[in-house]
């Protein structure tokens, strides 16, 4: 397991019309391996800038990202991405989408195959590696997605508001999915996400973000996720120390928030 | 609730529904079905299906009218003996003083073949041909030439629609050509054609590869470009490398574009037939259309239209049939 270490990343958007807008300032983290990072933040803090400059998908326009030493300059099997929805292969079976990382890296077939196996097991997709994906659920698609990311075997995986796009209940199991995976592998998560519940829950630390530059605003440890698994998540949320958390950061995010109306810029 | 097919009864309470709708329920003669609590269905298309009954009756009534307007009315008996040609017999009897003018028909034979005679010509091109020529190696001829056009038209066709869709340069150098090209029918360059390759197969098929190509072009621009970046990123995050994010993920996810194109090129072509039939080829249906009509052989022109029709029918039926079995994930992304 290799630890992430971002210095001084910098991104700015040429726009070809107006003034160049400035994603990210000064963005500088270390995450040791094994961490599971949420970002949250108000929209246009840059919270996707950063995940696409992690993944590989954006070259930063200065500083850099280095992960286990290495610098990032392109997409890689190492760094894991699960997308809000839609980046399955609707051509390809529940089994083959989570073969084709392993598939494209040319491992041995019986390999993979044992390794799709055990897979479908760990998300709970057991006796359906057989099916079409555009005949399962939005949970049960996301669960495809996760496995698919896990064949490769990375050492971080990075989440686009994985859960955006299910159902309150859904998104409830799903959330201890997460929670159980990371336990399980102890591989570094970074997750993207809208709800501050969420953030508090999965993350054992969180990044509040802030607009205009986008930047990392607070930086906090949180205790719930080390012992999620273990209380009900119901019970959890309910605890005062939850509660306390949730309102002080819903505080943080509506002040940007009312910021960013008083400048008039909101859309 | 639906009678799409009607043709039998699906829902529990046979009995009330035969009450209700009447014999002609189980013949999908009504669009609603026996449990329909609609208050206003005017104006909702989702339940709006073409009825199989009334498509029937379209086709009796071709039928008949065809039938009534080249019935010969009032026509002697003497004249009436089989094994002649209905041209040939109203021929006989104008030619006689005392026949002549006594019978009456809307449409005459020289402008359009009666049933029996476009019937008994059917067999007699399968069996015996029209110049020498079977009404299947005509048929042969034709198919054979739309195949080559298609195929030349979609091996052209996609690699350029994919440069297009993967870089600028290749879509700006591209662009020009085929938006100057794709409006221009290919009846229109025919005699260009025949200028440039002269007369015969290898022209037809050219025609028909002009007629397809443009098509299959922008059905496979449009395939790639609406490929969802998450997943393109997906395959780059999984490994992937370049030609593996093209073989793998653009291509399979740019199918239903592709067969769509692939449809729409294959009825542009079918229709360019006849046309492209005209440049010097001896056999194909449309030649023994243009063969026929100087003679006024209109029953053998007859035949190839409705030929050429059912064919037309056949091939997008297989097509349907092949796009469900190979796309089934079409429409449920």
């Amino acid at each position: 397991m290799k630890d992430l270490s971002v210095k001084n990343v910098e991104m700015v958007y040429q726009v070809p019309k107006g003034e160049p807008v400035h994603a990210l300032h000064d963005v500088s983290f270390d995450l040791t391996a094994g961490r599971l990072l949420t970002l949250l933040g108000p929209s246009g803090c840059g919270k996707t800038t950063l995940l696409n400059i992690l993944a590989g998908f954006l070259a930063p326009t200065a500083g850099e990202v280095t992960l286990g030493g290495d610098i990032i300059t392109g997409p890689g099997q190492e760094r894991g991405m699960v997308f809000q929805q839609g980046a399955l292969f609707e051509w390809l079976s529940v089994e083959k989408n989570i073969a084709f990382g392993p598939k494209m890296n040319r491992h041995s077939k019986t390999e993979t195959k044992d390794k799709v196996e055990e897979l479908l097991d760990v998300v709970g997709l057991a006796g359906f590696g057989d099916r079409q994906v555009y005949e399962l659920s939005g949970g049960m698609q996301q669960r495809v997605a996760l496995a698919r990311c896990l064949a490769n075997d990375p050492d971080v995986i990075l989440m686009d508001e994985p859960l955006g796009a299910l159902d309150a209940l859904t998104r409830e199991k799903m959330q201890g999915l997460i929670l159980k995976l990371w336990k399980e592998t102890g591989k570094s998560i970074i997750l993207v996400t809208h709800s501050v519940e969420e953030a508090l829950y999965l993350g054992d630390r969180l990044f509040v973000m802030a607009p205009r530059p986008g930047r990392i605003e607070c930086d906090y440890e949180l205790p719930f996720a080390e012992n999620g698994l273990e209380v009900e998540p119901r019970e959890l949320k309910a605890a005062p120390e939850f509660g306390e958390k949730r309102e002080e950061i819903l505080s943080i995010i509506w002040e940007m928030e009312e910021e960013i109306m008083g400048r008039g810029e909101a859309i | 609730m639906n009678a799409d097919m009607g043709l039998g009864v699906r829902d529990g309470d046979t009995s009330k529904m035969t009450d209700k709708s009447g014999p002609f329920a189980s013949w999908g003669m009504f669009s609603r079905g026996q449990d329909t609590r609609l208050t206003v269905a005017f104006g909702d298309s989702s339940a709006v299906r073409s009825l199989p009954v009334y498509s029937l009756i379209s086709l009796v009534a071709m039928i008949v009218f065809w039938f009534v307007a080249t019935y010969t009315w009032g026509f002697p008996d003497q004249f009436k003996e089989p094994g002649l040609s209905d041209k040939l017999r109203i021929a006989a009897c104008n030619s006689n003083d005392v026949c002549k003018g006594s019978f009456s028909q809307l449409l005459g034979p020289l402008t359009f073949p009666s049933i029996r005679d476009t019937w008994n010509t059917f067999f007699l091109l399968i069996d015996e041909g029209f110049q020498d020529i079977t009404l299947w190696a005509h048929t042969k001829a034709s198919l054979w030439r739309v195949i080559r056009g298609m195929f030349f038209g979609t091996l052209f066709g996609v690699p350029i629609g994919f440069a297009m869709g993967l870089s600028s340069k290749a879509r700006g150098f591209f662009d020009t050509i085929v938006e100057s090209f794709r409006p221009v029918p290919p009846l229109a360059l025919l005699p260009l054609f025949i200028l440039i390759f002269g007369i015969g197969d290898t022209t037809a098929v050219r025609l028909l590869i002009f007629a397809s190509i443009w098509i299959m072009i922008i059905a496979s621009r449009s395939g790639v470009q609406e490929a969802n970046l998450s997943k393109v990123r997906a395959a780059y995050s999984l490994g992937a490398s370049k030609p593996q994010v093209l073989f793998r993920v653009l291509l399979p996810n740019a199918l239903p574009q592709l067969f769509t194109g692939f449809r729409l090129a294959l009825g542009v072509s079918w229709g360019t037939l006849v046309a492209a039939e005209l440049v010097g080829t001896r056999d194909g249906l449309g030649s023994m259309i243009f063969a026929a009509r100087p003679f006024f052989r209109l029953d053998v022109v007859v035949v190839g239209i409705i030929v050429i029709a059912l064919l037309g029918v056949m091939m997008d039926i297989i097509l349907r049939f092949l796009e469900s079995k190979l796309i089934p994930w079409r429409g449920k992304g």
